[in-house]
């Protein structure tokens, strides 16, 4: 059978030694995606190495890496399309690494916290109370609410690489799923904590996050609304000083 | 809430990339290209000078004008501010490029209505 050469990134901060590539010569299979790949090493050939996945169908999220210089679902990639190789795998860009491929994500969790990703009320209705939506109204947002959370474009994104404290193209599009959200009230709550120098504003609309993003999320799109509709506010409160928003 | 400037430059700069999109081609095609070429015949002065004695044409030639500026000089800052990681700088790049964009404008403003 065909085989192909893999080189992934080790770090075994146990060991003490220094990040490095290891190369490992596996079948290829037509069949196999990039997970399988990485399975088949773990399984057959060095149980030493780290990595995370969970559902290999795209939802979870969590088997993002960095495949010949690209974020992508590890998952959702064939290896084939890389033959006859080699394949050069790498943790997400942008992050600290914990062990081989296995990177650390709290920084993002903390993000995807400011951006407040749950639907406000100005006053709580009851528990019986249902809020109707229609169709139209859901597909306002729908495509935002597709996010699996798999930071690729974090991984992509060079403002995040270059300014750590900005909050970032999955959480920015995840404020927008709410804010257009029909059944939402905290547009001006969210408004307030993305309007700072971590925010919005920090976004060059370079679109990569947007280019690598498996589920067509589109934050690069999202985020250029929400400077839309930041911009309007501005100049509402400017004009209308007394009006409400103030 | 807090007032920031951001949102500010941020519509200067979207309107000006609007602005230098849309008519910008148009008008370099057309000065550039099509006259110096002489694809068409050349306008009549008289002709450009009546339009341009239009207050509503010099509007809008200032307003293409102007909005650029601000267009470049808002790309410009994140260019220096990030591109070259002068983030202690960043006070300075942004009054000298919308500072250069605002003398620019002044200066177009000059040519366009007082001259
Ligand atoms: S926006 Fe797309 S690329 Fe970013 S975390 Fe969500 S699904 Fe992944
Ligand atoms: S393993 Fe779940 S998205 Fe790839």
């Amino acid at each position: 059978m065909e085989t192909i050469e893999i080189e992934v990134f080790r770090y075994q901060p146990e060991k003490g030694s220094d990040p490095a590539f290891q190369t490992y010569e596996i079948p290829l299979n037509k069949d196999w995606v990039i997970l399988d790949a990485l399975n088949h090493i773990k399984d057959h050939i060095d149980g030493s190495l780290s990595f995370r996945w969970s559902c290999r169908m795209g939802v979870c999220g969590s088997c993002g890496m960095v495949v010949n210089g690209k974020p992508v679902l590890t998952c959702a990639t064939f290896l084939e399309k890389f033959a006859p190789g080699p394949v050069r795998i790498e943790p997400l860009d942008n992050f600290p690494v914990v062990r081989d491929l296995v990177i650390e994500m709290s920084d993002f969790l903390d993000k995807l916290q400011k951006v407040k990703p749950w639907i406000i009320r100005e006053e709580e209705g009851s528990t019986e109370e249902e809020y109707l939506q229609t169709p139209s109204q859901l597909a306002d947002y729908k495509q935002y609410s597709m996010c699996i959370n798999c930071m690729l474009c974090y991984s992509a994104c060079p403002v995040y690489g270059l300014e750590p404290g900005f909050t970032g193209p999955a959480a920015l599009a995840l404020a927008q799923r709410y804010n257009m959200d029909s059944r939402d009230q905290g547009n001006r709550d969210r408004m307030e904590a993305l309007s700072d120098d971590t925010g919005m504003w920090q976004c060059t609309f370079v679109g990569d996050c947007s280019a690598v993003c498996p589920k067509n999320v589109d934050p690069a799109g999202a985020i250029q609304r929400y400077k839309v509709e930041g911009a309007t506010h501005w100049w509402k409160t400017l004009l209308l000083p007394y009006g409400k928003d103030r | 809430m807090k007032r920031r400037a951001e949102p500010f430059w941020w519509s200067l700069f979207g309107a000006g990339g609007v602005m230098s999109a849309m008519f910008l081609p148009v008008l370099l095609l057309f000065f550039g290209f099509a006259v110096p070429f002489g694809w068409i015949d050349v306008p009549a002065y008289e002709g450009l000078r009546t339009l341009l004695d239009m207050f509503l044409v010099k509007l809008l030639l200032f307003a293409i004008v102007a909005l650029s500026f601000f267009h470049w000089a808002h790309r410009f800052r994140f260019t220096l501010y990030e591109g070259l990681q002068l983030h202690r700088f960043s006070r300075t790049i942004a009054f000298l490029c919308y500072g250069i964009a605002i003398l620019l404008s002044v200066f177009a403003c000059y040519v366009m209505f007082v001259l």
